[in-house]
């Protein structure tokens, strides 16, 4: 129901009127597997973003092919943009509450909320949180959704150290609660292995696949910071093509 | 405390203000003592009596009616096509030479042509004042159409929000520092040129009593009305503008 298949000839952006072109993607395939966490790894300005919006449907105009569970229905779309993108003049808990098509699931948005220890500030306005609190909340809406695809755009970035850790332990126990496809964009090596089942590492633009990894480190021992040390340096000493790109 | 403080303080500075106004006008009446600037004692009788014979009320009401209609039509009419072509380059390009034409011509000259063309009756009227009035609508909220938040917009996209809940909750909390800025101008605009409405072409309101003010050279009546006037549209101002500003603009920090 959720796989993604992604198989894009060209995307190419114009500048103004008829000015120079940039061409971001040049002939990028890939699939999914459904309940799948791929981590995508690039030098910034590679096209990350451009590609999750293709996913999520804002950006149309590329030549190719995206299909998602290949059904006819529209698939769900839970979208954590680099920016926690809050509606200022709705609370928090109105924020969550507004990307329900028909009456939201309180006890849903109870119990998240209350994961991410944030239930003592849903009646508050978003500019009144910290930049951690509200990338907290951007993360609730996109999981409330219960999404078919969850794409996230480096939602850590920005955030000093311990709230990265403490979002990302967060986020991961989420994901595992209630799994769906995760395609998340991300420069942190050690974060990617942390979380993803697979790495795909993207080349600078126009963009292609560099290389793709499967992390094969037990679930449970994801925690483990030795585990994860020892996979990074075996993945640099076995791939050097990625060297360049972080 | 401090707030209270200050707003008491404020309130005594207006007082005190508006006193000094009154003083100078009382002065300046004995002073002169002449018809033409009658003392505010008198003008407060004319008040009194005009209202208390239903006269002044019923011609503030008639112009107020006025300004209601044309106002609600202009604003209204005025979102859509400011929101419209904030949003389409094509039609801006193609609809703002009709902009700056309409911007510039003389409200005189709209209301003249409209009573020669539908004739001097009350929907001529209306007319006349909203389109003096929603060009400049159009051109407050098409500015604020074009600065919408392209990433709030494409959040709402993506989580597939309706057309209804966009409009509602993504794109109208932005346009409404620009509705409350075209709706202040707009007041101040709009009665202005339904007094001119009214002198021009027809048989009651604010405007047709100043005209018959003016013939009769009877300065306390004009002055009495003018009062009455500038009062209403103050209690607009502090009774329904700020408490709709505080309203919306609780989120900001």
């Amino acid at each position: 129901m959720n796989a993604i298949s992604i198989s894009i000839q060209d995307k190419t952006y114009r500048d103004g009127h008829g000015g120079s072109q940039h061409r971001t993607i040049a002939d990028l395939q890939f699939e999914v597997e459904p309940n799948e966490f791929v981590c995508l790894l690039g030098p910034s300005g590679c096209g990350k973003t451009t590609l999750l919006n293709m996913v999520a449907g804002l950006d149309s105009h590329y030549q190719g092919q995206i299909r998602i569970g290949g059904q006819a229905a529209v698939a769900k779309i839970g979208y954590v943009f680099q920016s926690p993108r809050l509606l200022p003049w709705r609370t928090v808990r109105q924020n969550i509450e507004l990307v329900f098509a028909g009456p939201p699931p309180a006890a849903v948005i109870d119990e998240l909320l209350a994961g991410m220890q944030l239930d003592a500030v849903q009646h508050s306005y978003p500019e009144r949180l910290s930049l951690g609190m509200q990338r907290r909340v951007a993360i609730i809406r996109a999981f409330a959704v219960n999404p078919d695809i969850l794409l996230m755009d480096e939602p850590f970035v920005s955030l000093d150290a311990p709230s990265a850790r403490q979002v990302r332990t967060q986020l991961y126990a989420l994901w595992q609660q209630r799994p769906h496809t995760v395609l998340f964009v991300s420069h942190d090596l050690r974060e990617a292995i942390a979380l993803a089942d697979r790495l795909i590492f993207l080349s600078p633009p126009p963009m292609r696949i560099v290389s793709d990894i499967t992390v094969d480190i037990p679930r449970d021992g994801r925690h483990d910071e030795a585990q994860i040390e020892a996979f990074r340096e075996y993945l640099l000493s076995q791939h050097p093509a990625i060297n360049g790109l972080l | 405390m401090a707030c209270g403080y200050t707003r008491q303080r404020s309130g005594v500075v207006t007082l005190l203000s508006l006193l000094l106004l009154l003083g100078i006008w009382q002065a300046a009446a004995m002073l002169l003592d002449d018809p033409s600037l009658p003392l505010p004692a008198k003008v407060a009788g004319v008040f009194w009596r005009a209202t208390a014979s239903g006269e002044l009320p019923h011609h503030l009401a008639s112009t107020l009616y006025r300004l209601a209609v044309s106002f609600s039509i202009a604003m209204l009419l005025g979102c859509a096509i400011g929101l419209l072509l904030g949003k389409n380059k094509s039609l801006d390009a193609f609809f703002d030479n009709w902009l700056v034409i309409f911007l510039n011509i003389p409200a005189l000259v709209t209301i003249i042509l409209c009573y020669i063309w539908f004739g001097l009756d009350e929907s001529a009227a209306i007319l006349a004042v909203v389109v003096n009035k929603l060009p400049n609508v159009i051109v407050t909220i098409r500015e604020g159409a074009r600065a919408l938040d392209k990433d709030l917009l494409e959040m709402a996209q993506s989580y597939r929000f309706s057309r209804k809940k966009t409009l509602l909750h993504v794109i109208w909390p932005q346009l409404h520092p620009f509705v409350m800025a075209a709706t202040r101008s707009g007041l101040a605009l709009i009665w202005k040129i339904v007094l001119l409405v009214e002198l021009l072409g027809r048989s009651d309101g604010m405007g047709y009593q100043l005209h018959l003010f003016f013939q009769l050279f009877d300065v306390a009546s004009l002055l009495a009305y003018t009062f009455a006037f500038v009062a209403v549209i103050q209690a607009i101002e502090w009774l329904v503008l700020r408490p709709l500003d505080r309203a919306a603009l609780r989120w900001r920090r």
